[in-house]
């Protein structure tokens, strides 16, 4: 364990002197109330308090279209596996965010591995930033327990007023400290300070919903059959807006482009969302799950039951991005409250 | 953005030749592929591949030859799609891609010894008969074996010749039926459930294989039961879109399940209680 301390003056020098070297981004202003990673030269355009970002730093790990093959039909069909991957550094991740990286990790080393997201990840740096407070009504990220750093990041920073107290979680981490030479030691009276804030912290964030976390998976086993599907599947716009800001989906798609020359082409994925109509269309015209109320339960089982058994966690981080882009104003944490009246 | 090149690429396909081809029916025709090098595909029957035409796109489908073919591997693919409708237009000597063998297949260890029921209806018998004929290249390790074929009509019925050959034998009991008959058929017509009661066997060391389109599993199974056959004696492929094939693009799954990797094959009651997989 090692903290060092960053003046918050510094923060900007930290910044421009890494986006010297590699690409940096961090969370900006889209105006809206709305925010969004992009890439930075320095500090000015980063924003410390922020609701979660628009799309989730997902789109770095798992770009939105990534190419997996290249090839050529002129040379014999030649072809080569590729990934597109770049050295960077991503600041200002939130720990639910943090969580939701910790899911792509997981999904895609289970064998078979998906190298073209691990050789990606180990690209980018993460630095994580702490939430002192509720960024909006939406998020559960106390009911997931995700309020708090679980590790995940190479930095991270808890923003104490004048200064931030930064985490030093890896070998990696300590090397953006030592290159960019703007930290200081942090001595105990910091670190009172951080603890201080951390217990008022404490009292601030609860249960969003009245349930405990350890109850949620036997919750969602005994509503196979609820009714609030039912009610989903009449509000439900199958828009897919859930999926796709969401920072543990992470189906796709596959497909092949020619070039206008006819020879040289590329296979690629890119995001695909359970709640397209067509996702689980077979050739032969079936479609496994046609109701709109079938493809929420899935999302939702996607995110408190199966990943529970297989790998003894929870898909969903309490981000809360589900519930502030539902255009149909589907809200996860009354979902949750519906199946615990059901079933009370 | 900076691109490299890596090996071990699980979406890469290996670059494999068409041997032979033969139309089937209008719509199905068959494809034998050898990968590079001659080398074997190592599948087990009810296994499936994803089959590349650059360009066009990717496609899975159910392995229909025996693993004791060795050397090459033949494909039934029924024209239904854009990638299909690009297969049908290949030939001998022309390239496709291949990925696999992916997902669990019938576990022939598990079926040693015991007697067989297979039930293919319609495309059911492509998968299929890469089981049948393993059985029948290692004859003297199964019990007794039952085959029931159905299809829509006479003109759709596969592998017409292989079944001929199968029906001769003396260790085989075959019966076929169509939905609905021409007239030179001389077979049974009516649907395939209706072939199972009257077929004398023991529940217990039975094992019945069930493979045809989604609509027919639920009659099927229902008439299987009814026979006594235990739950976890029933084995049937389920028809999903696998895409990647690595239980990663979420297109498969079945519940907790990918299709591609924790199936095609399941024992009926691994699934019997899962919505949405009959």
């Amino acid at each position: 364990m090692q903290y060092a301390l960053l003046k918050k003056d510094h923060l900007n020098d930290f910044i421009s002197k890494l986006a010297q070297e590699q690409k940096v981004v961090a969370p900006v202003s889209r105006g809206f109330g709305q925010f969004s990673f992009e890439e930075v030269a320095d500090a000015s355009r980063i924003i410390l308090k922020h609701i979660p970002t628009i799309l989730p730093p997902k789109k770095y790990f798992m770009p939105q279209e990534e190419t997996l093959l290249e090839y050529n039909l002129s040379e014999g069909q030649s072809m080569e596996a590729v990934v597109e991957c770049q050295k960077m550094v991503l600041f200002g991740v939130h720990t639910c965010d943090l969580a939701g990286i910790q899911c792509l990790n997981i999904a895609f080393s289970e064998r078979p591995k998906d190298f073209n997201y691990l050789i990606r990840k180990n690209k980018i740096a993460i630095v994580g930033l702490e939430c002192n407070d509720y960024c909006d009504e939406y998020a559960s990220c106390s009911l997931m327990d995700n309020h708090f750093p679980n590790g995940g990041y190479d930095l991270f920073f808890t923003d104490l007023g004048d200064f931030f107290i930064v985490h030093v979680n890896t070998q990696l981490g300590d090397e953006l400290i030592e290159k960019t030479k703007v930290f200081e030691r942090a001595d105990k009276s910091h670190m009172d300070t951080l603890a201080k804030m951390r217990e008022k912290k404490r009292g601030i964030f609860k249960n969003e919903v009245d349930i405990d976390h350890q109850e949620l998976e036997p919750l969602f086993k005994k509503s196979q059959n609820s009714k609030v599907w039912d009610e989903l599947n009449k509000r439900c716009v199958a828009c897919a807006n859930c999926t796709n800001v969401c920072p543990s989906c992470y189906c796709f798609d596959v497909t092949d482009e020619l070039q206008l020359d006819l020879k040289h082409g590329k296979r690629y994925r890119r995001w695909d969302s359970c709640q397209n109509e067509g996702f689980a269309k077979v050739s032969g015209g079936e479609s496994f799950r046609e109701k709109r109320g079938e493809r929420q339960k899935h999302r939702y089982y996607r995110k408190f039951l199966y990943p529970m058994a297989k790998f003894a966690r929870f898909f969903c981080t309490g981000c809360g991005r589900c519930s502030r882009t539902c255009m149909a104003k589907i809200n996860l944490k009354e979902t949750i409250r519906s199946l615990i009246t059901e079933k009370a | 953005m900076k691109k490299i090149a890596i090996r071990d690429s699980e979406y890469e396909p290996k670059k494999s030749r068409i041997l032979r081809t033969k139309r089937m029916t209008a719509t199905e025709k068959l494809f034998e592929i050898a990968l590079p090098g001659g080398k074997s595909l190592d599948h087990e029957p009810g296994q499936f591949v994803e089959v590349s035409v650059f360009g066009v796109g990717e496609a899975p489908i159910s392995v229909s030859s025996s693993p004791t073919k060795r050397g090459s591997f033949e494909l039934c693919i029924r024209k239904v799609g854009r990638v299909t409708e690009a297969l049908h237009r290949l030939e001998a000597g022309d390239d496709v891609g291949i990925r696999g063998p992916f997902g669990k297949g019938f576990s022939v260890r598990i079926l040693e010894g015991n007697d067989l029921l297979f039930v293919a209806g319609g495309l059911g018998i492509v998968p299929l008969r890469s089981l049948i004929n393993y059985v029948i290249d290692n004859r003297r390790d199964f019990g007794t074996v039952n085959i029931l074929l159905g299809c829509k009509t006479p003109k759709d019925m596969l592998f017409n010749e292989e079944v001929d050959e199968w029906n001769k034998r003396l260790d085989v009991k075959l019966n076929c039926t169509v939905d609905k008959a021409d007239p030179a058929w001389k077979g049974n017509v009516g649907l395939i459930t209706s072939l199972i009661p009257g077929i004398n066997l023991d529940p217990d060391r039975t094992f019945g294989v069930v493979v045809g389109p989604p609509i027919m599993y639920r009659f099927v199974i229902k008439e299987l039961l009814a026979k006594k056959i235990p739950e976890r004696q029933i084995l049937v492929s389920l028809e999903r879109h696998m895409k990647c094939g690595l239980g990663k693009c979420g297109h498969c799954q079945i519940e907790n399940l990918y299709c591609c990797q924790d199936g095609p094959v399941f024992t009926y009651d691994k699934i019997k209680n899962l919505k949405g997989a009959l």
